[in-house]
């Protein structure tokens, strides 16, 4: 029975890598979740089978408790707040590992048990990965929904302090593997874990989020894999590796997106200081030109070709159908319109796109920035929607900005430039886009949605 | 270091190569359903989190375990749906709705 369920477990993990490769392409990506779930059911009815496993109330209370809140919340958040929902199921699953391992510990210090040495490191790795997943998806979570502050929260000898719990961490880990059998250090461990979980993720600003939510998704996983070795579980090894795996190469991608190092992100406090870098005097005295959604409108009409770039803000106001409608409308009219989608425009990896596929815009229009930047040429009108940082040519030719050097999408090469924004206040790193002040560029302010619906109105009547 | 260890250990870093080997492969549109559907997965400690619920160690064990599966099962069956709700919307062509 063991051998059999040994190999249902490989069935399962095979079926989750050919669920994955399934994702590399829209038009099988949703067969591939369904293999991915079928290899799910498929480990959870053999374990059933276990022969440790002597009765069953629990699980089954545990399991519908856990599906109706999963169904729940699957079924109820909305797509702008994806990178709250994905935040909040890492930490779940951090924790699911933190408190397997945490229940293994227990058994196995009882009198009569005996917990070897390399069981106890895998316990300690996964509580402790499992935890600060727990408490840093947490915070990044509340971070997103805007429930703590999105800004980065520095303090003094911040670094320090967290090296300090590392340490501490370290020698209650090498003590433990000593003389396991103390509750109040194993404990002690654990609470410091998840305080270092939210230590690491207060410092880091709300444009940083898609790095956090990569890695958090990658921890969540190795958590899991070091559950795999505590229970001697080929499945959970190769289920949580490929999870670890997947986060790593996603933060890798978002770093390389804003052209930072991972240490860059993970301990810079991004956005908190460049208050300080001056802002180009000459630049905020020229002004920027206010325009009109009856202007901009005819604008956008008579147009051959408009790109959409959107940004955060369209997520924040909700107004990617608005923007499919504009979109519409000026088809109609045989404007050609595309959208330029920046790798970190949003709060994580892929959010704009996730966002305009729910306007049911299909997603050959929705091009990467490799895609797009050779078209602004050609291109007559661009239409930024709540985009700041992604578009500043300050990353092309102002050595002295903190974002230098990172890719961007060349929307001041097009011929006209149209800026829907809140008001004049700088993006999120708190740094001035030279863009407003273009002299191509027009600003129209206001909130996202509004101002399309405005648009939308204007173009009818053109 | 026990040759079953070592065992787990190959499994564990030949995995994480297959890992990267296919999640490379992912392109930026999918990016978000690739964190949720991947997020699905590690939601396989619920395997651990039955075993540990299950076998009546202890009372704080069973406890723990019964909270690990209710975490792990919000983390399979949300992971999956919500994937499944984004992936529903990506389409080729705009559908007969208009």
């Amino acid at each position: 029975m063991a051998g059999f369920i040994a190999l249902a477990y490989l069935i399962a993990a095979s079926l989750f890598i050919i669920g994955l490769k399934r994702l590399a392409a829209p038009a099988t990506a949703r067969q591939g979740n369904f293999i991915s779930a079928i290899g799910m059911l498929i480990a959870i009815v053999v374990t059933l089978f276990d022969r440790q496993i002597l009765s069953f109330q629990w699980i089954v209370v545990g399991g519908v408790i856990g599906s109706a809140m999963g169904l729940w919340m699957a079924r109820a958040v909305k797509m702008t707040a994806m990178p709250q929902m994905v935040g909040i199921l890492n930490g779940f699953g951090g924790g699911a590992s933190l408190l397997v391992a945490a229940a293994v510990w227990h058994r196995l210090i009882q009198p009569g048990a005996f917990l070897p040495v390399e069981t106890a490191v895998s316990i300690y790795a996964s509580t402790l990965i499992g935890g600060v997943t727990l408490s840093g998806s947490i915070v990044a979570a509340g971070k997103l929904q805007e429930v703590i502050s999105g800004r980065p929260l520095l303090f003094r000898f911040q670094h320090a302090l967290n090296l300090i719990l590392c340490l501490s961490i370290g020698g209650m880990g090498t003590y433990m593997l000593i003389s396991p059998g103390h509750p109040g250090v194993f404990i002690a461990m654990n609470v410091v874990a998840l305080v270092l979980g939210v230590l690491v993720v207060i410092p880091i600003g709300g444009a940083d989020m898609p790095v956090v939510i990569c890695l958090l998704n990658s921890y969540s996983g190795l958590a899991a894999a070091m559950t795999g070795f505590v229970i001697s579980n080929h499945g959970l090894i190769i289920g949580g590796a490929l999870v670890g795996a997947s986060g790593i190469i996603l933060a890798q991608i978002m770093c390389r997106a804003m052209n930072r190092s991972f240490a860059n992100v993970l301990f810079g406090g991004f956005g908190a200081e460049v208050a300080a870098v001056a802002v180009d005097r000459g630049l905020a005295a020229k002004g920027v030109r206010e325009t009109t959604a009856e202007d901009a409108a005819v604008l956008l009409s008579y147009s051959r070709s408009v790109v959409v770039a959107p940004g955060y803000g369209l997520a924040v106001s909700q107004a990617q159908h608005q923007v499919r409608e504009l979109a519409d409308l000026l088809e109609k009219r045989g404007v050609t319109v595309k959208y330029a989608i920046h790798p970190v425009a949003g709060r994580m990896p892929g959010h704009m796109n996730v966002l305009l596929a729910e306007a049911d815009v299909p997603y050959p229009q929705l091009l990467d920035m490799e895609q797009i930047n050779p078209e602004f040429e050609w291109t007559d009108t661009v239409l930024v929607i709540g985009a700041n940082d992604v578009v500043n040519p300050a990353a092309r030719n102002a050595p002295a900005s903190p974002i230098y050097g990172m890719p961007i999408l060349d929307v001041d090469r097009a011929r006209h430039i149209i800026v829907l924004k809140r008001s004049m206040n700088p993006g999120f790193a708190g740094i001035e886009n030279e863009l407003f002040y273009n002299e191509k560029t027009v600003m129209l302010f206001g909130d996202a949605r509004k101002s399309l619906t405005r648009l939308i109105d204007e173009v009818k009547h053109v | 270091m026990t040759e079953g260890l070592v065992i787990l250990l190959v499994i564990f870093v030949l995995a994480m190569f297959v890992g990267f080997e296919v999640v490379t492969k992912v392109p930026t549109t999918l990016h978000t359903p690739l964190m949720s559907g991947s997020n699905a997965i590690s939601g396989i400690t619920i395997i651990g989190s039955m075993v540990v619920a299950g076998m009546g160690a202890t009372t704080l064990a069973t406890i723990f375990g019964v909270i690990a599966v209710a975490f792990a099962m919000i983390n399979v069956v949300g992971g999956y749906v919500v994937t499944d709700r984004m992936l529903q919307m990506f389409k080729r062509k705009r559908e007969a709705e208009r």
